[in-house]
């Protein structure tokens, strides 16, 4: 090995823990990197794979009643390659052992093949036989949530008919990788399943003889939906039909998109920041070791080594260091890459995972790791080569301070000497002490963006859950009913007060923009689900006129006072226009209300009521249930409070893991810059400090010269990543926003005063560890240093 | 001794900026360096005698004047001409030894080595200045008359045709220096290379072959040195 490598070697040991801190800093970066490509690719690929193995349609449609005969004319639409049609209904189920009713989607598969679309993936046990009349498939995770096997029976009541389940075989399918059952927030595995029966069975249930109420539709390549939409339409208008959707619209795959949109948005801010933060470091520790080397470097230019076997000297040094991080990035990437697709695997329902190791993932990290080192090492190295070797091997010139006129005379009075001397340090080298505030305040930023979501979750409960929707319960009715069965609800036990509603389908159109969207018809002064203005407080609904959530007024470019036209879907796409009259908050879906009143006029068929809210008396539960059970009247009842526990459960579960990660980032990249920063400073100032020490300072007094510098750079830094924690925390509730959730944009206080704590204590070990070393300066030994 | 000159110098000068300050290091010297001559520099701090030295291993640029080795003009080489020629044919010893710390004796030598073209091997040149049995200690293990000679070994190492000592026994007590001039006078009369030494001690001029004496800028004089003494006949 060549003399000057190793002295590379050496260099790298003596540096280690230095290094190690750059090292881990590039690693974060490396891994969240990968973590987040990897994810994203392994679940996008998942998902392709499992579309494309079992026929994920690509246009779904419903429709009330569609003779059979209807699918060939659909298959004759342009563009079309496949067509699936069956039959979907709403079941209310009864689950031996939970005491409230759960909820299930039956489809019907063809009595003696594969469904063409949508097939499910065969788990365990086998499909159903086609002569046996209760038997079904059910869903893999609604099974496992109620312990249900090959063989397991259960009953429910659909289309008013006691329907009875004996379990043939456990399933998956590709329209229900996230399943969502009626009126919740997120998936209850338990209160909501899929059931696959065959057509014959189903005929039967729903009384839809060679007939059929949903559609799937799969299209030729390189072909675009909207031709085949509207010609199905068409088709399916006299039957029903409410309007065909696409993937895109499609619940499952668009909260999947969602999942990936946030995988990408990742990739993009957090590595940066890493990468930012470690190329500030290198800067800083190779200026450092290239001054206290200064000699070194002109002696070997004087020995003949050029300029550009010194910079690649110090270059190797820095790839050295980078390369370590990498190595760490690598391994924890894939390690957190492989446990969050883990996890997705639980949350969302694959058959399989792919687990995407595409070596261009670990090249493009690695490369951008070890160019964003070498960026950072740029100066440096180029000083140290432009040295010129005669005044290379002299001492450095003694540094040139100044005192700043009249604040100078005025922190003489207030300061101590020593505590000017740290001043003056910081001012005069103002690029490292703007590196130690902007290095330290990332960190703070970084867990504020980790934070600021428990304030987002904790505001979008208590505005959900206590101040708009404010019921105990909802029912949803099988089939829109006249008003007059909300007394058989009224009527049920346990039932205080009862507040209908009414959904209608529509689509929404101003100009050339058009958003598919359910209508909810409410009281003018709703007691239970009320509905919130901007500023929260509860709106009376106006006579005539709709009002629209912000996402949805923004889709469409409305305002207050703008007309809108509204196709009502299931009364043949009659046309009216309305008015917009108010804007207001809604933080999930793409919402539009009404007055009740007012939608029971624009309806050609006359009132109706979808459902109700309820007031429950919380001591009557069971019997409410049981009642519900047996009647059939609701296909859902979603539990107020059990919705809320669920969403608590599951958001904060994912908030959890990911808190922690950031905190262990944040406390990385804190512990990096400041034990980097407070160990230049010390090797700075060995000298000046062992020179106060031989006057007669003791060694605590010294000490806080340090700690002084530390803890001004501490105090500027958190206000500076107050400020970019808050942006970031923008940018993430930017990154969630789609049709299906909005974050509120809360950050509490505690989110600032967490952030902060965390890093200063990270601050204040490593300066520790670093002013320690004072109390063990070599008085003798620093001073005959030559600098 | 031999009548080639190495090295011919005439009239450089060499002034330095400092903001608006200039300071004139040398203000017109000339002289000649003869092939397998010793020559001690002589004169006061602050005479000029670093900067000549740092001009003619190529350290440092004249502002004015000719350098000219083996009759080439080093005045005018740019930046990589000046770092081939130091590689190719000047050996440096410095008053405080300049050794990597992070590297044992025999690596500061290979440093040098590994560069050069027809170099000794660093056992050999550390054999030469008597440190054969320290080759694996590292500087700080070393006392400094021992770094001393592992600098002079690293600098005779590649075989260089110009030895340049400033103050080479400057930060030595006279045991040890001595020790460090005889491993000069020894390479000087075996291997024959042209050796120049910059010194405040004036004793030191009677070892050599020729002496320059510097003042304010300039060589005032310069003498041979016809009865040379031995290192032990010094009276030191």
């Amino acid at each position: 090995m060549r003399a000057l490598d190793k002295k590379l070697i050496r260099d790298l040991k003596r540096l280690w823990a230095q290094g190690l801190a750059v090292a881990l800093v590039l690693a974060c970066g490396v891994a969240t990197l990968i973590l987040a490509i990897g994810s994203y690719r392994s679940l996008d690929g998942t998902r392709a794979a499992y579309y494309e193995r079992y026929k994920f349609a690509s246009i779904f449609a419903t429709a009330t009643r569609a003779p059979r005969t209807l699918t060939s004319q659909i298959k004759n639409l342009p563009g079309v390659l496949s067509v699936e049609a069956r039959i979907m209904e709403n079941v209310l189920l009864d689950i031996p052992g939970l005491a409230a009713p759960a909820s299930g989607l039956l489809l019907s598969i063809p009595d003696h093949a594969q469904p063409r679309l949508n097939r499910p993936f065969l788990r365990s046990g086998r499909m159903p036989d086609p002569d046996r009349k209760n038997e079904a498939l059910i869903s893999e995770a609604f099974a496992k949530a109620n312990g249900f096997a090959t063989g397991s029976r259960f009953s429910g009541i659909a289309n008013g008919k006691q329907v009875t389940f004996s379990v043939s075989g456990i399933a998956l399918s590709p329209e229900f990788i996230y399943a969502l059952g009626p009126g919740e927030l997120v998936p209850d595995d338990r209160r909501f399943g899929i059931i696959w029966m065959r057509e014959k069975t189903l005929e039967g249930v729903s009384d839809l003889d060679d007939a059929f109420n949903s559609v799937s539709v799969a299209l030729l390549p390189q072909t675009t939906p909207a031709q085949t939409i509207s010609g199905l339409d068409k088709l399916l208008q006299p039957y029903g039909g409410t309007g065909a959707y696409t993937r895109k619209d499609q619940i499952s795959h668009a909260f999947l998109d969602s999942e990936l949109k946030q995988l990408q948005a990742m990739a993009r801010v957090i590595p940066p920041i890493f990468l930012l933060v470690s190329a500030f470091l290198i800067n800083m520790i190779l200026s450092r070791l290239i001054t206290l080397e200064r000699e070194q470097i002109g002696l070997l230019k004087a020995l003949g080594y050029s300029s550009y076997n010194i910079a690649s000297h110090y270059v190797k040094l820095v790839v050295a260091i980078a390369v370590v991080g990498v190595l760490i990035g690598f391994g924890a990437g894939t390690w957190l890459g492989n446990g969050l697709t883990r996890i997705y695997a639980t949350f969302f329902h694959f058959p399989f995972l792919i687990f995407e190791r595409n070596p261009d993932v670990y090249i493009i990290a690695a490369g951008l790791s070890i160019a964003a080192a070498i960026a950072g090492a740029l100066k440096a190295v180029y000083s140290a080569a432009s040295l010129p070797p005669a005044t290379a091997m002299q001492p450095a010139p003694p540094t040139r301070y100044a005192r700043a006129g009249i604040t100078s005379r005025i922190a003489g009075k207030l300061f101590s000497q020593l505590s000017i001397m740290a001043f003056r340090h910081m001012v005069r080298w103002p690029l490292r002490t703007g590196f130690t505030v902007f290095g330290t305040s990332m960190a703070v930023a970084l867990l504020i963006t980790a934070l600021f979501s428990f304030g987002s979750v904790n505001f979008m409960i208590d505005t959900v859950f206590f101040r708009t929707d404010r019921q105990d319960a909802t029912i949803t009715f099988a089939n829109q009913l006249p008003p007059r069965s909300l007394h058989d609800v009224s009527g049920l036990p346990g039932v205080y007060f009862v507040e209908p509603f009414r959904t209608m389908a529509v689509d929404m159109e101003r100009g050339s923009l058009s958003e598919r969207v359910s209508i909810i018809g409410k009281l003018q002064s709703p007691r239970l689900s009320r509905i919130l203005d901007l500023d929260l407080t509860p709106v009376t609904l106006a006579a005539q006129g709709l009002i629209l959530s912000e996402r949805l007024a923004e889709k469409l470019k409305v305002r207050s006072g703008d007309l809108v036209r509204i196709k009502l879907l299931e009364e043949g796409n009659a046309v009216v226009e309305v008015p917009v009259v108010q804007i207001i908050q809604a933080y999930i879906g793409l919402t539009a209300y009404m007055n009740l009143s007012y939608m029971d006029r624009l309806s050609r068929i006359g009132p109706r009521r979808s459902g109700a809210y309820l007031e429950l008396d919380s001591g009557q539960l069971h019997p409410l249930y049981k009642a519900i059970k047996t009647t059939p009247l609701a296909t859902s009842i979603a539990i107020q409070s059990e919705s809320l526990q669920l969403f608590r459960d599951t958001i904060e579960r994912n908030i959890v893991t990911m808190t922690t990660v950031y905190v262990v980032l944040a406390v990385i990249i804190a512990f990096g810059v400041v034990y980097n920063s407070a160990r230049i400073q010390l090797s700075e100032r060995a000298r000046e400090l062992a020179s106060l020490r031989v006057l007669g300072f003791t060694q605590r007094e010294v000490a806080q010269v340090l700690i002084v510098e530390l803890g001004v750079a501490m105090l500027l830094a958190q206000p500076v990543g107050w400020a970019l924690g808050s942006g970031f925390s923008w940018l993430v509730v930017q990154g969630f926003q789609s049709d299906l959730f909005r974050v509120p944009f809360v950050i509490e206080r505690s989110a600032f005063g967490w952030s902060s704590l965390v890093v200063m204590i990270a601050a204040i070990f490593s300066g520790l560890i670093v002013v320690s070393r004072v109390y063990r300066l070599d008085l003798i030994r620093v001073l005959k240093t030559r600098e | 001794m031999g009548e080639k000159a190495v090295f011919d110098i005439h009239d450089i000068t060499k002034v330095y900026r400092t903001g608006d300050v200039a300071v004139h290091a040398l203000r017109g010297a000339s002289a000649r360096l003869y092939e397998g001559e010793i020559s001690v520099m002589l004169g006061p701090s602050g005479s000029g005698k670093s900067t000549f030295l740092n001009i003619l291993g190529g350290l440092d640029k004249a502002t004015s004047g000719q350098v000219l080795f083996d009759g080439i003009d080093i005045t005018e080489a740019t930046d990589g001409q000046l770092t081939s020629f130091r590689r190719r044919n000047v050996g440096f010893v410095f008053q405080f030894y300049n050794l990597i710390p992070s590297l044992t004796a025999r690596e500061n030598v290979a440093l040098v080595t590994e560069i050069s073209t027809d170099p000794m091997k660093p056992e050999d040149a550390l054999e030469i200045v008597g440190l054969g049995e320290r080759i694996n200690h590292f500087p700080a293990q070393l006392s400094g008359g021992e770094q001393q000679r592992v600098a002079i070994a690293r600098a005779i190492a590649k075989n260089p045709r110009i030895l340049l000592c400033d103050e080479p026994t400057g930060a030595l007590d006279s045991k040890t220096g001595r020790l460090v001039l005889d491993a000069l006078i020894d390479i000087n009369t075996k291997l024959g290379t042209t050796t120049a030494i910059i010194t405040h001690n004036a004793v030191i001029r009677k070892l050599a072959h020729r002496v320059f004496y510097f003042a304010d800028g300039a060589i005032i004089r310069d003498e041979e040195n016809s009865a040379r003494l031995t290192v032990a006949e010094l009276d030191w």
